[in-house]
């Protein structure tokens, strides 16, 4: 069924169409409109989830861990510094290894405040031990959040998802978009039975123990394994999605890579705008070509270095400032991904669209004319620079 | 629950807190954490929520717990949180058919947990109204990172944060009022009580607050060997002393009715509760005198509020 939805309410539809048992609910723009759509679900007897309105996004993540400790299937929403606020119990539910459910709708953190869109919130909880699945558009928002459950509840995987679309860009903007029946949703999710849970009758379970050194590393190694093992699983949930949606997913997407000489690596909305600019230097003879990344925890390094080796200068555009002096996240993983290519092409890195400064298809272009140079002068320049980024005197 | 308390009989219930957890000799924590358990009736079952502290890492380390119920430990400061998110799947599963049978729902957290970090995560879940216990095991300061001062800690006491020195004297600030707080927010049933005597008061205030529906606060002193500085052997008797002194009267508010549950049949002086403690030991140095007299001022006009709150 085809339906017109914002991405918010897209994802809250999802959820609707899921009926986790229980929901943390605490309001941050652009997420807000997620827990308000669901509260109307519950008003309405749509769902019979319990829905817990906490005081904080901290005790919301608490609740959601507590909940699926206890048994239940549990999802959350949040933005920014929401998230921030997560942060110690993000690692708390991966190390746990608790299938949560988290819509993360992308946002600039503080300081200064600011409520328009990057990747900074998501960035910053990359090493939480989450997987983290990011959306180009409405459509992916809703089909990621789908995904979710199946991956993350994998024994073999048994961690938390966080599926991120880009505040407001897709968060609030409405887009036509095609639904499951709820049935086909239920089905392709199935029932949530783990194997040992607090409210288990035969077995009682304790969880959360002090855990010191002489078995704290197995731990840790147990969980990287872990999320090792959710890159097989995230291609085979793909597969099955597919096969009851008709849409195909992958680690990531490849736009017209196949014969690129010239390729961005990006996340994100950023995609749409991206392509739009592949093809029209692709109409002037360019070979112009774009990755977004779709899967980011687990990293497909392995398989981005594949995508990337025949082409000859490659700019990675973060969406972030990771203010490691070394360029952004993302160039960081695309950079260490390509090492191992015998050939390497050039790399250079972006930074752009902070605090949700725009790019516009002109911009990529501009991007696409320094690889163009790069690629036959060899000189790569500052290999890591801010798009569109003003001087003083620009704003005096 | 039987009406006429029996301690024979109440510990002769299979225990739920089993011994060879790491808990120091001497400490309250352990006595307190058993005397509430030991208030559920037999066949119930429970689900125990630990903040990080002391208890926790003193009971549950990997891999033993000590617990034989089931249980959770997440982080410091999110314990009522927690409880509230077990409770939560617990009325979502049952209302679906995926479990069934009466749990109980029991929160235990120092004061660190509870007066200070965790006051938030308290103060939500309270007001949401989950059917669940909070116990807050209050034992004046943070233990568990080696004696440093929290807003329970009472004016005077020396704390590693809070030295003696030639100008510092201890804690400059009163004991946050927290169980006055906790009434104030006009949940079913909050009580002050400690392990005394035949721990008749502790067994009915954790029964109380155990079966009464929703959300109920339990505010248990729970000396510290460590950071009150006393011999180990000494902790019923200085648990009994913070109550003859009225430094920590026991008393319970049952739907916004306040009642006294224990008068001292006489009232003694707050020097015979400070004077067996290091952590007050230069109140008693010479030209400190002042200290006393403040002290007991304070615990008067404390005492006499709360008599007229119970007399009301």
């Amino acid at each position: 069924m085809s339906n017109r939805l914002s991405g918010n309410e897209a994802v809250a539809y999802a959820m609707k169409q899921m009926n986790p048992d229980v929901m943390g609910a605490f309001p941050i723009t652009p997420s807000t409109e997620i827990p308000e759509y669901f509260a109307q679900y519950v008003a309405d007897g749509e769902v019979n989830t319990e829905y817990v309105t906490v005081e904080s996004e901290h005790s919301s993540m608490s609740v959601c861990i507590a909940a699926q400790a206890a048994g239940a299937r549990t999802v959350s929403a949040t933005s920014s510094c929401g998230l921030a606020l997560m942060y110690e119990l993000l690692y708390v539910a991966a190390s746990c290894r608790l299938p949560i459910t988290l819509a993360c709708v992308n946002r600039a953190l503080s300081g200064p405040i600011n409520i328009n869109n990057d990747h900074s919130d998501s960035m910053g909880a990359r090493d939480t031990g989450w997987v983290q699945i990011y959306a180009e558009n409405n459509q992916e928002a809703y089909d990621n959040f789908l995904m979710a459950m199946p991956i993350g509840e994998t024994p073999s995987v048994r961690l938390p998802v966080m599926t991120c679309m880009d505040g407001f860009i897709t968060s609030h903007a409405v887009e036509n978009i095609e639904l499951l029946e709820t049935d086909a949703v239920r089905k392709f999710i199935g029932e949530y039975n783990p194997e040992n849970y607090l409210l288990k009758k035969e077995n009682p379970l304790a969880v959360g123990p002090y855990d010191v050194s002489a078995y704290y590393m197995e731990h840790k190694v147990q969980e990287a394994e872990a999320m090792k093992a959710a890159k097989a699983r995230i291609l085979e949930v793909a597969a099955e999605f597919e096969k009851i949606s008709g849409r195909s997913y992958g680690l990531f997407e490849e736009y017209r890579m196949e014969d690129a000489e010239l390729a961005l690596v990006l996340i994100g909305s950023s995609a749409g705008t991206a392509k739009a600019a592949v093809d029209k230097l692709r109409e002037d003879g360019v070979k112009a070509g774009l990755v977004k990344i779709r899967v980011f925890r687990p990293f497909p390094g392995k398989e981005l270095a594949q995508a990337l080796a025949n082409t000859r200068a490659v700019a990675v555009m973060d969406k972030s400032e990771g203010f490691s002096a070394n360029g952004g996240p993302l160039f960081a993983e695309t950079r260490s991904a390509l090492y191992d290519l015998k050939e390497r092409p050039y790399l250079i890195d972006i930074v752009y669209g902070l605090g949700g400064r725009d790019v516009k298809t002109e911009d990529i272009e501009k991007v696409f004319g320094r690889l163009a140079d790069i690629a036959v002068t060899g000189e790569i320049g500052p290999v890591y620079t801010h798009m569109g980024q003003r001087s003083k005197e620009d704003i005096a | 629950m039987s009406k006429i308390y029996n301690l024979k009989r109440e510990v002769e219930k299979p225990v739920r807190l089993t011994g060879g957890h790491r808990l120091c000799a001497g400490c309250g924590a352990g006595v307190v954490v058993s005397g509430v358990l030991r208030a559920l009736d037999k066949e119930d079952r429970a689900v125990v929520v630990n903040a990080t502290s002391c208890l926790e890492v003193s009971t549950f380390m990997y891999p033993y717990t000590a617990y034989m119920d089931s249980y959770i430990h997440s982080a410091f400061e999110n314990s009522a949180a927690t409880c509230s998110g077990v409770e939560a799947a617990y009325n979502a599963l049952k209302r679906r058919g995926k479990v069934d049978g009466a749990v109980k729902f029991i929160t235990f957290a120092g004061d660190g947990g509870t007066y200070d970090i965790g006051f938030q995560s308290l103060s939500g879940a309270m007001e949401r109204g989950h059917d669940m216990v909070y116990v807050c095991y209050d034992n004046e300061a943070y233990m568990n990172t080696g004696i440093q001062r929290s807003s329970s800690t009472p004016r005077f006491a020396g704390t590693t944060t809070t030295p003696i020195g030639s100008v510092g004297q201890g804690k400059k600030q009163n004991k946050k009022d927290l169980t006055e707080i906790l009434v104030a927010h006009n949940i079913p049933y909050v009580a002050q009580t400690a392990p005394i005597g035949n721990f008749k008061d502790l067994h009915t205030k954790a029964y109380n607050a155990i079966y009464t529906e929703g959300p109920c606060f339990l505010n248990v002193l729970s000396p510290c060997p460590r950071g009150w500085d006393y011999p180990m052997a000494k902790l019923a008797e200085i648990t009994k002393l913070a109550v003859d002194t009225c430094v920590w009267p026991l008393f319970e508010v049952e739907e916004g009715v306040w009642h006294l549950s224990y008068t001292p049949k006489k009232k003694l002086p707050v020097e015979d509760f400070l004077r067996p403690q290091g952590r007050f030991r230069h109140m008693f140095q010479k030209g400190n005198e002042w200290m006393i007299k403040e002290a007991q001022q304070y615990v008067d006009q404390k005492w006499e509020r709360l008599l007229e709150h119970t007399s009301a």
